[in-house]
Formats: structure tokens, sequence, C-alpha cells
């Protein structure tokens, strides 16, 4: 058993080319399932290549095309980021992922790599239109998250590849929201969660949407028929013309936090909601 | 299997201390400080930073140390709970923590002073909002977070610490005596200390919830991992291989012989090295599983030809409990109005912070046990059967324990520790999992009761009837105990001339349910206070003035036929939330008039709880011992599960005696040297441990005035091995050295045993099954969100009559915890064995879920009681759940039968509200 924490790239690729490991940032996934794994009986683990010490991938930055967010940085370190606007689902969403000890370790790339239905970064970076970096000997590739995410906990990373960073690409200004329904305050994992984005043009119309729904499918959706039909719509009035013909093709399930048929209900009040909110902080910072 | 070369050395920076350590780079963290550097105030809970035990400051924020690999704290400085910050600030959390009684049980003590501090460096003045947010991954199941967040508070102002009673008697506000090591975080529980040569035990668990199985050979395994010492069956079990509360109903073997009834029953126990118990997979071993039709829930239980899981009870009923006075079909033929109801309630883990832990050593024909427990001199009874020993060559010497709540009152890690160390004649230890800890213990019974309430026009009720099928699992435990104390208490703390209730215990392959904070009543009282919302509605009284009508007071007559001489403040509790209560209906109602998303709702429930075993002697005895060199000793043998038994029956005793309570040492637990002081559970330790320390400290009284020849009020002081006897002028000096001493080497003793005065019951359930009860009135104010069925908690104001509080600081404490596992039971709380055995699929109360809360001492002395004193353990839970679904009904007018509420649950029910008008 192998615990390699190489203090550069080209080292952790090179170990990645060369044998199946299990790549670790935060932990904060990792650990969980090997305790249940332990739990009942089996103690053992994969080698493990640890991102950690590799530099730069716990920054930020920017240029002209948009925002490189490195496969490093935490939930905490997102949250208290100078991001514009568009960043704000993100955000609140970073605030709420376990508690402030989870923020404080966890990455939003390990969040997109566990690819859980419930992991909230997830909504987010659809929404984001988030590019996933993957980095490997061969060189860069660039993912849309969308096509990342295969299926429930399955990702399109290579055996040789490891996630570098996420990037956000730069387009009009914009406003964001997320939404996270659990059932209880902190500490929770999400039954569903929406996040909201819209541009917005001169006459506080929106120009596009990008909306997506976590926990109510497999991999998290993007609600593409409601995108359509809020364009050119009033904020003030966007929530209502969502309608529940936009979320049919979730499928959600029923498990141990709620009912398939309550998730379905309920996505409908989520997406309103966000885009209240929208509405709400943006009447907010007019005033 | 064993791969040493995994092992690397490591540089950490501990508390400002460089320390070099070989470890598996993946080791957590929180494993790395405990075993390796002897830093065991960070404690590991979960092992899945759901419940932030282990929270310590890594790179100056709070993190979970069991999610953490050590590697990545390599060269980063950790300060944990032993750690000191430049400022001050720790030591001041530390001190407040004690002041406040923010410190129960202690076991998430550390992590939460170490989440404040993150806190308070970021922002010294923080406020609550902040302070809520630092400690939303930190969970507490003993406070209700409230003390908790007031004592960080009154950091975060620069406040004053609350003024001590320096003599801290009866009554005061003192600091819990053993609160000093839990806030320094060096109070010992059960996993924290072990003899260095102890073997590790590990424990293969049953995957199914019923199969036969067959073993193989473990020979070539033994022979394969180095370190592995033995893998032992049920033929190693040198006594009985069974064990269970009642002595008539052994049911539950230590290691499973040829069969499992639930998923978690122990099958082998693995001993060696840790390394070699864990890097055996249960995969590895010889075992041939054959699953066969598991019985899940009553209903499939009783069912005609369900298989029978007891050869003895081939009807799957345990046990049936009855109760009936009057006659209940004239009472409902009388009634002007009735109502009816069925109920189902889901198993509750108990979610103690502390998993269980111990270890036992073997000295000669003696073994010692120490672990953390509720009840040592059962363990030792049990220990005991199972190695067919003696019952005086098994010592208890219990650990401090983290949180019980009911589920540390049966053997757990016990018997398997007794086994092994018996047999192997070597040191063992054991920590559960976490996951372990939640499928193999017991929970609270799932219900399922149908009650029918009448009463006449003016709202006096005149019958009541349930009938309550109690899911106890695959084994007995605790179950015959919910089945008699139900039929009590099912009318609730109402007068109720016609009644009959009758309960059964139903056999299951579930997880086996057992005794967990009422026994049953909190259950049952969801159905009561249902049925008198109902009555009230139908009749267009108020909900609080249906109470008030009915409710018991002075005088008056169970339905058990005990007439409640004194002690019975349940009008006063009303009387206390009276005006609660209607302004919070005012403020819902007016709230509502323009709202029509969030609707707000009040609500009120009243409970009743009596104190003690059911109808059984269940005596205790204390002891108090004056040294040669003037120590003065407390030998207690009641354990403090974080209540604060310690304190109480210390300030009782020092009352009692006229010492203060900074006089006495105490001895908590251990069965080589404190008397049997019973369990601790259904609420009797402040009672009946009360008394018989009361007694304890007038004996000894007694023996010192008689010495000093004074009278009744003399006053005592001890200056070193120097007693004082003042009486009015006259003044005494007793050398305490020159006195005689007994065998034990003592030169004064007193010694008091109480058993409550108690009858059985006859086959209608009648008699005086308890010699006093604790009375609540509590009143809810809830916020529904109507479109996603969610429910916020806003205020809860409790009245409870207590007797007398002897301790109005732990009494408040007692009561918030109550409160927030009433909450969690009402709105969150669901055993699924297999499906919710972790911390975060299984959700309790965050600090953000607490309402505020506001508590009336109701202080209706019981003459019977120490000083006045009564129990208060158990009564804080009972009222709030009720009251939280009486306030949800009031906000959307949906009628809840079923917890907990989960949103999805309450989002149904407003539909099919909406589908009905």
């Amino acid at each position: 058993m192998r615990y390699d924490r190489p203090t550069d790239l080209a080292e952790a690729l090179a170990i990645r080319a060369e044998r199946r490991v299990i790549l670790m940032a935060g932990g904060t996934d990792i650990y969980p399932a090997f305790a249940q794994r332990k739990a009942w009986g089996d103690a053992s683990r994969a080698d493990i290549l640890d991102l950690s010490a590799l530099p730069g991938l716990d920054a930020i930055t920017e240029d002209e095309a948009g925002w490189r967010i490195g496969s490093m940085v935490t939930w905490a370190a997102l949250a208290d980021a100078p991001l514009p606007l568009l960043f704000d689902g993100l955000k609140e969403a970073s605030r709420h992922v376990g508690g402030q000890q989870v923020q404080n370790r966890g990455t939003l790339a390990g969040n997109l790599c566990t690819a859980s239905p419930a992991g909230d970064g997830i909504p987010n970076l659809m929404a984001l239109d988030a590019g996933v970096e993957l980095s490997s000997q061969a060189g860069r590739r660039l993912l849309p998250v969308a096509d990342f995410l295969t299926g429930y906990r399955q990702i399109a990373l290579r055996p040789d590849e490891i996630v570098t960073a996420l990037v956000v690409p730069k387009g009009p200004p914009a406003r964001a929201a997320f939404v996270k329904l659990g059932a209880r305050h902190s500490l929770v994992i999400s039954i569903a969660m929406v996040a909201a984005i819209v541009e917005l043009d001169a006459q506080d119309r929106i120009a596009a949407a990008r909306i997506a729904i976590g926990a109510c499918s497999p991999v998290a959706l993007r609600l593409p028929g409601l995108e359509a039909a809020l364009a050119g719509e009033r904020l003030a009035t966007a929530p209502r013309r969502v309608e529940a013909a936009h979320l049919a093709h979730l499928v959600p399930i029923s498990d141990v936090r709620a009912s398939a048929e309550y998730r379905r209900e309920v996505a409908l009040h989520l997406v309103r909601d966000a885009l209240a909110r929208i509405h709400q902080e943006t009447a907010r910072r007019a005033a | 299997m064993l791969d040493r070369s995994k092992t690397r050395p490591l540089r950490l920076i501990v508390n400002n201390q460089p320390h070099a350590v070989t470890a598996d780079p993946f080791t957590p963290l929180s494993e790395v400080l405990r075993d390796h550097l002897g830093l065991t105030g960070t404690k590991i809970g979960c092992e899945a930073g759901d419940c932030g035990a282990c929270t310590v400051l890594v790179d100056g924020v709070q993190a979970c140390s069991c999610l953490i690999p050590v590697a990545q704290a390599e060269d980063v400085p950790v300060l944990t709970i032993e750690g000191e910050d430049g400022d001050g600030l720790i030591r001041r959390l530390k001190e407040a923590f004690l002041a406040h009684g923010a410190a129960q049980c202690g076991i998430c003590t550390p992590g939460m002073i170490m989440a404040a501090a993150d806190c308070l460096m970021k922002d010294p003045q923080a406020g609550r909002a902040a302070i809520e947010d630092a400690l939303g991954g930190v969970l507490c199941r003993c406070t209700g977070y409230v003390k908790i967040v007031e004592a960080i508070l009154d950091v975060a102002r620069g406040g004053g610490l609350p003024v001590q009673d320096p003599e801290g008697a009866f009554g005061a506000r003192i600091a819990r005596v053993d609160g000093r090591p839990k806030v320094e975080g060096i109070d010992l529980f059960g996993a924290d200390s072990a003899p260095g040569d102890a073997l590790y035990l590990r424990i293969l668990r049953s995957p199914h919830a019923s199969a036969r199985f067959t073993l193989g050979d473990c020979r070539p395994v033994l022979d394969r991992v180095p370190g592995l010492v033995a893998i032992l069956t049920a033929k190693d079990v040198p006594g009985e291989n069974s064990f269970g509360i009642f002595p008539t109903i052994k049911d539950q073997p230590v290691l499973a012989d040829g069969f499992v009834r639930f998923r978690g029953e122990a099958v082998l126990a693995l001993a060696g090295t840790r390394e070699a118990v864990e890097a055996v997979r249960d995969a590895d071993l010889p075992i041939e599983w054959h699953p066969e039709e598991a019985v899940i829930g009553v209903g499939m239980g009783l069912a005609p030809g369900a298989p029978v899981l007891h050869a003895k009870v081939p009807d799957n009923v345990l046990t049936r409990g009855y109760l009936e006075c009057g006659d209940v079909e004239a009472g409902h033929a009388a009634a002007a109005v009735t109502a009816e109801g069925a109920f189902e309630t889901a198993f509750v883990e108990h979610a103690y912070i502390e998993p269980e832990a111990g270890f036992a050593v073997r000295l000669g024909d003696r073994i010692e046990i120490s672990a953390c427990t509720q009840a040592p001199v059962m363990d030792q009874e049990e220990v005991a059967r199972v190695l067919g020993i003696p019952k005086a060559a098994v010592r208890i010497r219990p650990t401090a324990c983290g949180g019980g709540f009911g589920g540390k009152l049966d053997v757990s890690v016990q018997p398997l520790l007794a086994v092994a160390a018996w047999q192997l004649g070597r040191p063992v230890r054991i920590i559960y999992t976490r996951p372990e800890s939640m499928a193999s213990t017991t929970k609270r019974h799932p219900a399922s009761i149908r009650a029918r309430a009448s009463a006449d026009a003016e709202g006096h009720l005149l019958a009541y009837e349930m009938t309550g099928d109690f899911n106890t699992g695959a084994y007995a435990s605790w179950g015959p105990t919910v089945a008699n104390r139900v039929p009590i208490h099912a009318t609730g703390p109402y007068k109720v001339p016609h009644v009959r209730n009758r309960t059964r215990a139903v056999y299951t392959n579930e997880t086996p349910a057992g005794a967990f904070r009422g026994f049953g009543v909190p259950q049952a009282a969801i159905a009561n206070e249902t049925l008198l919302d109902d009555l009230a509605l139908q009749l267009g009284l108020s909900r609080w003035a249906i109470r008030r009508r009915n409710a018991l007071g002075h005088g008056d007559r169970t339905p058990s036929g005990q007439v409640l001489h004194a002690s019975a403040g349940l009008p006063e509790c009303l009387d206390a939330v009276e005006d609660a209560f209607r302004t919070f209906e005012a403020e819902a109602e007016a709230f509502n008039a323009g709202a029509t998303r969030f609707r707000r709702g009040a609500g009120v429930a009243c409970m009743w709880y009596g104190c003690g075993n059911t109808s059984m002697s269940n005596p205790s005895t204390m002891r108090i011992a004056l040294l040669p060199d003037g120590r003065l000793v407390f030998f207690n043998g009641a354990v403090d599960i974080g209540q604060g038994s310690t304190t109480v029956l210390l300030q009782i005793a020092a009352e009692a005696l006229g010492l203060p309570p900074a006089a006495f040492e105490s001895v908590i637990g251990d069965t080589d040297l404190t008397e049997d002081a019973g369990k601790t559970s259904a609420s009797r330790q402040t009672f009946v441990s009360g008394n018989a320390a009361r007694l304890a400290g007038l004996d000894l009284r007694r023996a010192i005035l008689a010495l000093g020849n004074a009278g009744p009020e003399a006053r005592l002081a001890l200056e070193g091995a120097t007693l004082l006897i003042r009486d009015g002028e006259a003044s005494r000096r007793v050398d305490l050295a020159a006195l005689p001493r007994d065998d034990e080497g003592f030169v004064l003793v007193g010694r008091g045993t109480y058993d409550p005065p108690t009858t059985g019951l006859d086959a209608r359930g009648q008699g005086v099954p308890y010699a006093t009860y604790g009375f609540a009135a509590q009143v809810a104010e809830v916020e529904v969100d109507m479109l996603l069925g969610t429910v916020k908690v806003r205020r809860i104001v409790a009245a409870h009559d207590v007797g007398r509080a002897v301790n109005p600081t732990l009494t408040e404490g007692q009561i918030h915890g109550g409160i927030a596992q009433g909450l969690g039971l009402a709105l969150m709380e669901e055993f699924i064995p297999g499906r919710t055995e972790n911390l975060h699929d299984y959700l309790i109360p965050t600090v953000g879920d607490m309402p505020e809360i506001t508590i009336h001492l109701i202080e209706d002395p019981e003459p019977e009681g120490p000083f006045g004193a009564k129990g208060v353990g158990e009564p804080a839970l009972v009222a709030t759940a009720p009251a939280i679904l009486s306030a949800i009904r009031h906000a959307t007018g949906a009628r809840i039968c079923r917890v907990p509420v989960l949103p999805h649950r309450l989002f149904e029910a407003l539909q099919a509200k909406g589908a009905r008008s």
C-alpha cells in the first residue's frame, strides 16, 4: 500500500500513469467511505496519490477568458475569494457543505470527482458552464462538466489523468443563486438543490439563464426548456414562468431522505426560489 | 497482509511542539494525536466528519482530524484542546464552559471548544449567528447547545463568569465537580486508556437480519496473519453464552452460535495487534451464510405463520402490559365527543457521541472491566454469568461515559472483553466504530399505537383506551419495561376515570430495542396529546384549557389507582406556560393572516413520568467516610453519564452532612469500592440515590455529633486532620488521626440506603408503581414552509415540576438536552437497520436547529424526595415532540400521526389535506 504525496505535477502524472491509485485532495469523502468499509470488516485501502502538495493547485486565477479554480481550492477559499456576482451560488454552496471543518479541507474538484448525485458543487458548476481541466503526461484537455459526469458516481477521468482545475468562462455580467433543501440546519446531505445563473439586459430582462438541479437524477441536470422560456422574461416575474413540464426529464428516487414524488414536486419550488432569490438580491443591491 | 513498509517518519508541530512520529501517511491525524502522542483530548466519534468531536485547529482553522491524512499535517501547526493559544482564548473558553454548565458528558467538549476558538480567533466579538455557524459541524447530544452558545457568547463579550455559591450545597448553581477534566480534555472515556500491552478486539458481525451460518477452520487465518492471537467463537464463552436485562430472559448470545437474528449481531471476536485484527477482512474468514426470511416490523412478527425468533415464544410476543380502571365502554358511551387515531414512530438511535469502548484485565481468578456504562452492577452480574465465576470476582471500573440516554444500560463491549481477556490471559481493549455502535446496540422501540379518547361536553376526560405494539427487535433487552411502563402513563398526566391500556413487545429480526430516555412514554405521549387536541377542537375548547381542566394535581387519583398526595405540580406548570401559549397562538394567527407560504403555529403538550423502576425494588446505597488524615470520601456507585449525578448527589450529601461539596472527594461507580446504587436510568438517581446520599450524610452527621456531644444545629468544618464542631458558643476540635479505625481504615462512616416505596400491580395494573412522578408542560412555536413541508421550531417554553432543583444549572441543562432529543424525535430521527448506520444518514439536531428555549422550574417539593427533589432526566424529553406536532397542526391543519415528520411526510400530509378540503 503506497502513499505518494509528490511536490510537482510531472511526478504526480508519472505515478498516475504508472499504476492504479486513488486520488486524494481534501480527503473529506475518502475517509467516510473508508470508515464505512472498515466497520464492516474491510480496512484495506488502495494506493493513494495525495495531490495536496502540488504547487499552484490551490489558486484561483482570472484572465480575459475566465477563471481557473485549482483542484485543491477548498470550499472555504471559494467562499472567501473576491469573485463577481456570477459566483454567488457557488459561494452559497461553499458555506453549506458539511460543517466549517469540511469546508476548510474539502475541495470543489473533489466534490465533482466523487460525483454523488447530492454533490452541492455540481449544479453550480453546470450553471457556470464550467469545464474540467484534465492533465496527463499526454497533455491537457478540457471537458465540459456535463460530459465529465457520466453517471451515478461515474466520471470520464482516464486512469492516467488528474483534474488540475475547473475553468469558468467569462460572459456578460450575471447573477447567481443556490438553494439547498435538507432535513436539518447544518451538516446535511441535500434532498434537492438548485443552482441558477441569469444574465440581465439593460432593462433587467433575462438575456440568458442557466439552471441546474441536483439530487433529482443520477447526475445533476440542466433545465434547457426553462432556460429557453426565461429568455426575455423580467426577473421579477421569472419565478412564475417555471412549470412542471420544465422538470419532466428529472428522474428522482426515493431514499432515506425523501420520496421521489416529493423531490419532483419541490424541485419546482426550489427553482422558483432560486430565481426569486436572484431577484431579491438584485433589488437589494439596486436600492 | 501486514505491511510495515507503508510507515514513514513524519514531522508534526502539535501545540507548538515539534514531534517526530512514524506512521502510515494515510493514518488519520486524529489517530496519530491519540495513539502516538497520547493527546486523547481529541475524541473520535465517527471517523467520517459527521460529528466534529475530533475538531482541532490545523494551520489556524478548525478541521476534523479524522479526515486528514497525517501526511497532510506534516509541518503544519496543529492545535488541540491540550494546547494554548497566545491570547489565552482557549483557557477562557474552558473556564466559561465549566462555569456555564456547557459540558455535560464532555465527549464533544474539546471539539466544541476548538470550533469556538476558531470562531473567536477570526472575530473576538463574534455574535450568536457567527458562533452558531462555527459550531454547525460539531454535534452535541446532551446540552441542546444552549449553554455552549451562552458560554461562548460570554467569552465574546468579555463578560465575567457566573458567580458561584462558595458553600454550594443544595440548590446552588455550582459547576459540575467532575467538569474540570472534561473541559481540559483529560477526562478518560472508554477509548482513552488501556494497558500498553492490551490486545485489540474486533468483532465480526452479521451482515444479515436472519441467517444460519457454518464456521470452517479458522486456523489457517491465524497462521497466515502475524499478530493475530485468537479468533473466538461461541464455544469460547466459558459460562453461559447469553445475556439480557431480565433474570428470566437471557436471550442474546455473546457470540452467535450457528444463527443470527439481526444485522449487526456479534459472531466472531478477533484478538491481536490492531494492525492484525484490521488486516483480516471479514471476507477472509471461513463463514458460510445461509440467509433466511427476516421478520421486519411488528405487523409481520404478529402475522400468523410468521417465522419464530425464539422457540420459547412461538407468537413472537415477548411481553404484554395491561392497565384497566373503571368501565371504558361506559365511559365512551357517556361521552359528548370521542377521538381516535393510529400512530407510528420509528427506531430512534441514542447517538451518544462516544461509541462504546473499554478494556478488560484478568488478574488471577478475577477480572476487571473498564468501560463506559450506565449500570456497573448489572455489568458485573452479566460478566460473572458469562464467565461462570462469582459476582465478587468481577470488578467493574466505569470510565467516563460520553453520553448514554439508556443506550449504555445494556452490556455491549463488556462480555466480549471479558471472554477474550479471560481466555487469553492478556489485557484486551475494544473500540466500537460508529456504524458498529449503531448497528449492534439498542434503539428506542418503534411503536404502533391505536388509541381512543372521550370527554364530556365540558372537556372532562371520561375514557381512554389504547393498544400499543412495540417492536423490541431480535432480543428482549428492556422490552418488558417498555411494555409495563407504557400502560401506566399512556393516558398522559390527566384525570381519566375509565381506562384500558394494552401493550405488547414483539420480537422481529431488527436491531434490539431497549431503554431510551422515557421507556416508551414519549411514543405514547404523541398519541394521547394528539387525541386531546382532537377533543379540544371538537368541543371548541382551547388546547391549553382542556389540559388545565384535566391536569392531575394534589389529591388526584391516577389510572393505576394511586393518589398523588404531594408534588403534583402540573397545574402550576400549565399556569406558567399559559401566557406564552396565548401569545404564540395570537402571534401565529396574526402572522398567518397575511401569509401564504409560511405559516406559524403554537402547540402545547404535557407529560408525566414515574421516577424509578416500575413496581420493583430498586434500592441505592451510598457511603461517606472520614479518614484519619481528614479526607472526606463519598463512595458513590451511581455513574454520571453527563446528567450530573456526581455533582447533584454530592450537593445532597453535603447538605445533609453540613460540610461543603469542596470538602469531599468522590469515588464513583467502582464495584469494588462503592455499593450498589442501581442503574443510571428511569430518572432515579436524584430521587433514589439522592435519598441514599442524604441518609448517608445524616448518618455520618449523627456519628460526628455524638462524638462531639453536640446538638442538631451544630456547624462542622474540616481543617486538615482536625474536625471542628461548633455548637452555639461551644466548640470542639476532634483530632481524626487519634480516632480508632475500622477494617477499611476509616474513622467515621455514614451509610444510607433508600428503596422507593412502591407496590406491585395487580392483574388490572392497579397499585402504586412509583413513589413520585415528574410533570411538565411545554409550549412550542413553529414555522412551516407550506410548499416544502419543512418545519422550523422557533421557540419552546418549558415548565417542569422538579420537586426542588438541586442545581438549577444542571436541571436546565437536562431540559435543554431533552428538548433537543424531543425535537429530533419529532422532525428528523429515523434509524433504519442497514441504511442509516452513520451520523450523516441518521440526523440529530445541530445547533442551528434549536429553538429559543425558556424554562420555568416549578418547585412543588416531594416530601419523599431528598430535600424535596425528584428526577428530570426523562421528563425533559417527553412533552417536546407532541408540543411540536400540536404546533404544526395549528399552523397547517395537518394532523400528524407518524414521526419523524420528515419534509416529504409533512408535504404529503399537506397535500392530502388540500385534496380533502
